[in-house]
């Protein structure tokens, strides 16, 4: 290959990658600007005649989307700073504090991996149902508040931890819980902003659980409020168009602000050691 | 100085989430499996019955979950690879000397794997919608015929194939462009000096590098794979002709539409044992190929 031809083919490429990659993305946002019925006309038009935000006020207004989004919210939320505890405290604990068959539990732990999470999810719906949880918020975010993959991560991320650190601590008699708050915890912040990232996306973008546990339009999230949607409006491409803005776009915004973060947490998730 | 007992208390709560919400379920629901739990059984417990194995007999004997096995097989068969391929493809292609804006071409390309599956799901619908949808508008524009994506039980699959890879290439791209980038330049400059092609060198310096990234990459995207629910669910409701019927659509139908409970958990399980054979298939095939290189 000659060095001229190169860099052309490379960067066509990648901007034909990168066109095809966006251009979903960008139809939804033209279509979801357009009037009724003007998607749905050939040829299919790339940009809106008169913009106009109909499909969101009608959202807004009748399809009941703000509380879609306001579930969405809380539900994430409250996943992302419950499960950040739990995961915290265990992968410390796996990583700095000894006890009897620390590391067989942790094999115990990765090992329950392979076990898909969809085989659990008819027991638990009847286990929720019996104590009255199916259809409330919590259905959806008790099972959420610890994960392996959280502790894995933190595990890793704090075996990093100098161990004379936390001696020092221990001579000077500050007790563990101290420790973990005041020496480890300011350690361990990178990681736990690549945790919360990571979490939240996963929490928001979750769908096969959530469509399960929560019954009643009330407490639909976002995903299955769309999902709903969509099957009453099948013809309503614009409508469907905002819906779809209004629930990729939070995620798409937080993914490029913190992007560094969660890179890390999908490298360090994936590398065993 | 005794550590265990702070140890056990760091560990509890996370252990005793994924106790109750997590084993515990899937124990139940090996012996929900072998229950006849159905609507009556919802209703009164006094109508459960123990049947044994009666649900996996019964399963093998049905065609639609030979169908929905089939679709499921299909969609990792074909799609894994695609994704694979894509995604090796653009990591080589990020990892080019010649490639320029670098950061801003991997944001993008990694943009759909953070969207949310429903949402890009209702997008691809009207993508490849036969009447105003802009793939079929672009094939005719090329002089190929229209294809019915959504009406066609031969192309519905492929339709979700091409989702997949659209949706998910970009988190397999992030981890090949990492191994790549690990590998030493001294090695390819050395096989410049000694005359090797591009195809030479991708072949014996970059896919040995590589295999065991590969390998992992490969594992987990089959697994993935097999839990194929929320597309089907969005774009073509199983159909048509039920050609999108995956296992796990299967057993939502089965458990949560007909609350027949006992056979959508042995169709679980049925989906957990195929999987453990095909990710260890995987598996070994890498433990071999690592000790031939």
């Amino acid at each position: 290959m000659s060095r001229a031809v190169k860099p052309l083919l490379v960067n066509g490429a990648l901007m034909a990658g990168a066109s095809l990659a966006l251009f979903p993305l960008f139809w939804m946002l033209a279509v979801s600007f357009m009037q009724p019925g003007e998607a749905n006309s050939l040829p299919p038009p790339m940009l809106p005649l008169h913009p106009t935000l109909d499909n969101y006020r009608e959202l807004f207004a009748h399809a009941g989307m703000g509380r879609y989004f306001a579930n969405s919210l809380l539900i994430s939320t409250a996943i992302t700073l419950l499960s950040l505890v739990c995961n915290t405290l265990a992968g410390y604990a796996f990583a700095k504090l000894p006890f009897a068959g620390r590391e067989r539990w942790f094999g115990v732990l990765v090992g329950a991996l392979v076990i898909p999470a969809q085989v659990a999810m008819l027991p638990l719906f009847l286990l929720l149902k019996y104590v009255g949880l199916v259809n409330t918020y919590w259905a959806v975010i008790l099972p959420a508040m610890a994960s392996v993959f959280g502790i894995f991560l933190v595990r890793q991320y704090a075996r990093g931890i100098p161990g004379e650190l936390l001696e020092a601590a221990r001579v000077d008699g500050a007790g563990e819980l101290r420790i973990f708050v005041q020496v480890v915890l300011p350690l361990l912040k990178p990681i736990l902003a690549t945790l919360a990232v990571f979490t939240f996306l996963t929490a928001w973008n979750d769908f096969m659980w959530p469509l399960i546990a929560l019954t009643g339009q009330q407490h639909y999230t976002l995903p299955v409020g769309l999902a709903s949607l969509s099957r009453e409006h099948v013809q309503d491409s614009g409508l469907m168009m905002a819906g779809a803005v209004v629930t990729v776009v939070p995620v798409l915004l937080l993914f490029l602000a913190l992007q560094r973060y969660y890179l890390r947490g999908l490298l360090l998730g994936s590398v065993k050691g | 100085m005794n550590r265990a007992g702070p140890a056990w208390l760091f560990l509890a709560p996370a252990l005793l989430v994924l106790g109750v919400f997590f084993l515990l379920p899937v124990l139940a629901g090996l012996a929900l499996s072998l229950t006849d739990y159905d609507l009556y059984a919802l209703a009164d417990l006094h109508n459960l019955r123990f049947i044994g194995l009666a649900n996996y007999w019964a399963l093998l004997h049905r065609p639609l979950f030979w169908a929905a096995l089939g679709h499921t097989l299909y969609f990792v068969v074909v799609g894994v690879p695609l994704s694979l391929l894509v995604s090796l493809g653009t990591a080589l292609l990020l990892n080019s000397s010649a490639a320029r804006m670098k950061p801003l071409f991997r944001t993008i390309l990694f943009a759909p794997v953070v969207t949310t599956v429903v949402a890009v799901a209702v997008i691809w619908r009207y993508l490849f919608n036969t009447q105003y949808g802009v793939v079929d508008f672009v094939l005719v524009h090329m002089g190929l015929p229209p294809i019915d994506w959504l009406g066609d039980p031969h192309w519905s699959m492929p339709m979700i194939i091409l989702f997949a890879v659209w949706k998910n290439f970009g988190y397999n791209m992030i981890i090949l462009l990492a191994g790549l980038q690990a590998i030493p330049a001294e090695l390819y400059e050395a096989a410049r000096i000694d005359g090797a092609s591009t195809w030479r060198q991708f072949r014996h310096i970059t896919l040995p590098a590589l295999s065991p990234i590969l390998v992992m990459v490969g594992i987990l995207t089959v697994s993935g794979y097999f839990q194929l629910f929320a597309e089907p669910y969005v774009i073509t409701q199983g159909g048509p002709l039920q050609s999108t019927v995956s296992v796990l659509y299967l057993m939502y139908e089965d458990g949560f539409r007909w609350w027949n409970m006992g056979t959508a958990s042995a169709v679980a399980f049925l989906l957990f044992l195929v999987m453990f054979a095909a990710t260890a298939v995987i598996w070994r095939f890498g433990e071999t190929r690592g000790h031939a290189a």
